[in-house]
């Protein structure tokens, strides 16, 4: 087995004295599409957060190639969920891309033409350049989503943290997504994404973290995402992932 | 009257001090709205009394440089707690606001009346801080005013893309290498500082107004970050102006005061003509948006039938256009307007005998609609 570019060691997140993720062990090898499902309050969300940083653990730590995150920041590329920024801020669509190259840039310096086209670029492949100047609070949200998506591209990272990025997304935009996912696959890179949708897992990633507060199993899906293995996940309410089953 | 301010000592350095607060308090009060912090002026303000008193009865000095200073220290830690109180315990951020407030003010006025009936002929005036007295400006205040409204500009440029960051995204601000607690620091601090400085002419009640006020009149007519701190500026020191203007040409009027009551009455205006935002704009809007609906339902209902009766440009008679579905159109008066209508736009033509059928035009609009991924209908 290729070597892992990513190392969760022992975990635990408490927030209020009631933990969140618990004693949690993860390895992330390299270039493939990987999924974190699991049910609501799973902590899918807090578990890439506390990787990052974001969310202080109470213990464990988490390497990437192994150092510590701060070292390896610009091979870290976030996309945060959606509705977590204000989307009726006075800013536009190259504006809000442009901030993915401020890492690269520094304190004080200013975006010039290199940066502004490197964004540009970027609205490219999301498919925005035509709405390139328009006002963010006029976005439908898969278009919001485009333009987070852009904004982590333009950080050429080598490993992205999605979260969520296909919520509130319409079917087009979702291809569109999954296409950029796999292309980044293609070109090396890692994609790590928190994901809803359990129909779509086998058809989109290579490899799945199934997460309940702790992780019940990690691997490659054909592996992995058994039938048993979900309803272990979903433990309380394997009931209604049944009948979402059927339904599909 | 322009003349009286250039001519008038006192008047010249009370709208020169106004002017340089609404620069200092605009720009910066900006940024506490969009981060939605509109609140932390009424704390910062509130929280600085009990510093003017202490730093009156430690230095026993009146100067307004050793009472501000004073001001500064204690609205400073104000914050600190608040912020120690928000990220420590489950209490919310405006709860520790709203507690730290009342008991900072609640300890100012204690030491305020406490100074009050020390015998010392010195202390009359430190009452002003509460509504401020802009007449008690001096020149070596204006000129502190000034320093730190080039200070302010100057950070706020330096800093250009680390506030808009940390105000529209500060989790990523954090994962891209800006520590938010510095830059938090660094403009929670400026904010403090904007609001002391307001203290003497505006006083601590209503300063928060002149924080809060230029930027949410601001925001509705522009789109634009940079635009906004610039409209606001301008919008805290026009107020600044008028509000001196009028305050002194009517006998026994407060400065401070008449300032936030132009302020105000400026937001007021903005919110509700501002194009776009404004309240009567979005009204206008509405109503024109209805009676477009009115036109693009009947031409849905004509694709409909050119779609039901085999695709070609087949006339039919206002009963059978009219459907029963079509809520806004309420009679075939109305029905033949918007057909009219329609036919100026080229989207819908008339036959003999008063039958109506959609034009190729009119197709291309309704596909365009249907199949294409924009948000406007017109």
């Amino acid at each position: 087995m290729e070597d892992y570019i990513v190392k969760v060691n022992d975990m635990t997140v408490v927030y209020h004295k009631k933990p969140v993720l618990w004693d949690v062990d993860l390895k992330i090898p390299p270039g493939l599409l990987m999924a974190i499902v699991g049910p609501n309050g799973a902590g899918k969300s807090t578990l890439i957060k506390a990787m990052l940083g974001l969310v202080k653990p109470t213990t464990g730590k988490t390497t990437f190639w192994g150092d510590s995150y701060e070292k390896q920041r610009k091979k870290i590329g976030y996309v945060p969920q959606r509705g977590s920024v204000d989307w009726d801020f006075p800013t536009d669509v190259l504006d809000v891309v442009t901030m993915g190259t401020y890492g690269e840039l520094g304190w004080i310096k200013r975006p010039g033409k290199r940066e502004r086209d490197l964004a540009i670029k970027a609205i490219e492949k999301v498919d925005m350049l035509s709405f390139m100047d328009r006002q963010i609070s006029q976005l439908s949200g898969g278009q919001q989503q485009r333009v987070f998506l852009a904004r982590a591209l333009v950080q050429d990272a080598d490993i992205y943290f999605m979260d969520e990025p296909f919520q509130g997304v319409d079917a087009k935009t979702e291809r569109a997504i999954i296409s950029l996912l796999e292309e980044l696959k293609n070109r090396g890179k890692t994609v790590v994404v928190v994901h809803h949708d359990l129909q779509t897992v086998p058809e989109y990633f290579d490899w799945v973290v199934l997460l309940n507060r702790v992780i019940i199993e990690t691997g490659p899906i054909d592996k992995v995402f058994t039938e048993e293995n979900l309803k272990r996940t979903y433990r309380s309410s394997h009931e209604n992932l049944y009948r979402k089953r059927d339904v599909m | 009257m322009l003349a009286e301010i250039f001519s008038d000592y006192t008047l010249r350095i009370v709208s020169i001090g106004s002017i340089l607060l609404g620069i200092i308090s605009g720009t910066l009060g900006t940024y506490a709205v969009l981060r939605k912090q509109s609140l932390i002026g009424d704390m910062v303000s509130h929280a600085a009394l009990p510093g003017i008193g202490l730093s009156f009865l430690i230095i026993g000095s009146k100067n307004t440089e050793w009472l501000l200073l004073g001001a500064f220290i204690a609205a400073w830690i104000a914050t600190i707690i608040v912020n120690t109180i928000y990220r420590n315990s489950r209490i919310k951020y405006d709860s520790a606001l709203g507690m730290i407030l009342a008991v900072f003010f609640g300890f100012g006025l204690v030491l305020l009346s406490y100074i009050q009936k020390i015998p010392n002929a010195n202390q009359a005036g430190l009452e002003n801080f509460l509504f401020g007295q802009a007449s008690t400006l001096l020149e070596r205040d204006i000129i502190l005013m000034a320093i730190i409204a080039v200070f302010t500009i100057i950070s706020v440029i330096l800093f250009w893309k680390e506030f808009k960051l940390l105000s529209f995204d500060s989790d990523f601000a954090d994962i891209i290498g800006f520590s938010t607690d510095k830059l938090d620091l660094i403009l929670t601090t400026l904010i403090v500082i904007a609001v002391v400085v307001g203290l003497q002419s505006v006083g601590v009640v209503l300063m928060s107004a002149m924080l809060i006020a230029p930027a949410v009149a601001s925001r509705q007519w522009t789109d634009k970050l940079s635009i906004m701190i610039i409209l606001s500026s301008t919008f805290g020191a026009l107020s600044g102006v008028i509000g001196t203007i009028i305050s002194s040409s009517i006998p026994k009027m407060p400065t401070g005061p008449i300032i936030v009551m132009v302020v105000t009455i400026i937001a007021f205006i903005s919110m509700l003509f501002a194009p776009k935002r404004g309240l009567i704009w979005r009204r206008i809007k509405d109503y024109y948006n209805k009676k477009e609906l009115g036109a693009n339902m009947v031409l849905n209902n004509l694709y409909s039938l050119y779609k039901n009766h085999g695709e070609d440009f087949h006339p039919h008679d206002l009963d059978t256009i009219c459907l029963h579905h079509t809520g806004i159109i309420h009679s075939k008066r109305m029905l033949k307007r918007e057909l009219h209508k329609l036919e100026i736009l080229g989207l819908a033509k008339e036959y003999e005998n008063g039958n109506w059928a959609i034009t190729q035009k009119g197709l291309d609009k309704m596909e365009s609609i249907f199949f294409e991924d924009g948000r406007d209908i017109v």
